[in-house]
């Protein structure tokens, strides 16, 4: 039977997880729920936010080096810094280390230059921009609901829906009864971040 | 000094690494699968009908190594050849899938396929059994293979009770899809059969029938 290689067989410590992150016109929803009360998502700067994928030593270590070659960068340029510049500091810091290091992160911001973006960095140290990304145990559940149901040029409403039900769906699929969703949107004008208890999620054909 | 192994295909076990899925719909059931046989990283066919006739009426789904699944499959043929003989009449859905499963289960060790088992008979109209390591139970819906992890959400979220043959053909088309763009061991071209009380239905949908998506 085909074995698929799912998070667990990575080094370290790794939780149990969902993370979605999309585009939307206008600002970026990044969503996730935890098993555990370990943080995967860290704010970096105002308006870039950081999830991290894989060993959790190995990613904590690496978005310290981060958050200071960031501020540092910032103060530099007398600006926030550009989503795209946090996501290749990530990049720098997994490709130059990348035989000792496991861990993967999706960057989601929105800046100035380019709006609303999504980088994912991954395991080697590869970067590239998508409109939509997920990562985590329960990320290969939901592969197809995301590219089915994923439309470019969303409304903040339709993409938190979206983001609502994808976790659910893969929450449903990844050995976890009941928790709680977070969902953070990120635009112009700020952060907001909504709660969604198991209770208020969506329910599908089988509950 | 380099070690001349020869073609991966040589030595690699051949899979059936694929999707399948087989779903319930008012009045039957429809089976759809890819069509890709890989042997390591290698695709030795990419032209394999992956669902087979146990009967007229009832169609069995093959995924994981390609000799279990065929020689399971065909030896459950055979039995439900001299059932059906013996009863007088057509076998029931629930008889073939229970014939798989013993076989499934007696010889869990030295097997490694997973057969999904679905059809029309007059008693109960359309059904579809999983029988995934030897157990059997019945479903609305099944999926199996490399490919059915990243479309269970799809499948969670899209399904629903009752509907229409073409709608339920449209469904399975989509999922088998979106499977094959991100399972490496699925692939190729897509089979789909239906079973109603009127007979059965085979249908090939071809890669560039098959329905985009916005990142294509």
């Amino acid at each position: 039977m085909e074995k698929h290689c799912t998070e667990s067989r990575v080094k370290g410590v790794s939780t149990g997880t969902t993370i979605l992150a999309a585009v939307f016109d206008g600002g970026v929803v990044i969503g996730f729920y935890l098993r555990s009360t370990i943080n995967k998502v860290i704010q970096v700067h105002d308006r870039i936010f950081c999830c991290i994928a894989g060993s959790l030593a190995d990613a904590q270590a690496i978005t310290k080096a981060a958050k200071f070659h960031l501020s540092f960068h910032s103060v530099q340029m007398e600006s926030p810094p550009r989503v795209m510049a946090a996501a290749s500091v990530l990049k720098d810091l997994c490709y130059k280390n990348r035989e000792e290091l496991q861990a993967g992160f999706i960057t989601a911001g929105w800046d100035k230059k380019n709006g609303p973006q999504v980088y994912v960095v991954a395991l080697g140290g590869m970067l590239i921009n998508q409109l939509v990304t997920i990562a985590g145990s329960g990320s290969t559940y939901i592969y197809g609901y995301i590219d089915a149901k994923y439309k470019p040029n969303m409304t903040k409403e339709e993409c938190l829906q979206f983001a609502t039900n994808a976790l659910a769906l893969a929450m449903g699929r990844d050995n976890v009864s009941g928790g709680v969703a977070h969902l953070v949107v990120v635009t112009e004008k700020g952060v907001e971040h909504v709660v969604v208890p198991g209770d208020k999620l969506p329910k599908f054909h089988d509950e | 000094m380099l070690e001349e192994t020869g073609p991966e295909w040589l030595s690699e076990e051949v899979k059936t690494g694929t999707t399948i899925i087989a779903i319930e719909f008012d009045g039957g059931v429809v089976l759809g699968s890819d069509s890709r046989v890989s042997a390591g990283a290698s695709v030795v066919n990419r032209v394999m009908n992956k669902l087979s006739p146990l009967h007229d009426k009832i169609y069995c789904a093959l995924s994981g190594s390609a000799a279990d699944a065929q020689t399971i499959a065909e030896i459950v043929n055979y039995q439900l050849d001299v059932h059906s003989i013996e009863i007088g009449e057509d076998p029931q859905v629930r008889s073939a899938a229970t014939l798989v499963r013993n076989i499934s289960y007696k010889y869990k060790e030295e097997l490694s396929a997973h057969l999904i088992v679905a059809g029309w008979d007059r008693r109960d109209g359309g059904q579809v059994f999983a029988t995934l390591n030897g157990l059997l139970t019945r479903q609305p819906f099944a999926v199996g293979g490399s490919g059915s992890s990243y479309v269970y959400g799809f499948v969670d979220a899209e399904y629903r009770r009752g509907i229409r043959k073409e709608e339920c053909q449209q469904f399975v088309v989509n999922t088998l899809t979106l499977a094959m763009n991100r399972d490496g061991s699925s692939g190729g071209v897509a089979y789909v059969v239906t079973i109603d009380e009127h007979g059965t239905e085979e249908k090939v949908v071809l890669g560039n029938q098959l329905p985009t998506f916005f990142d294509q």
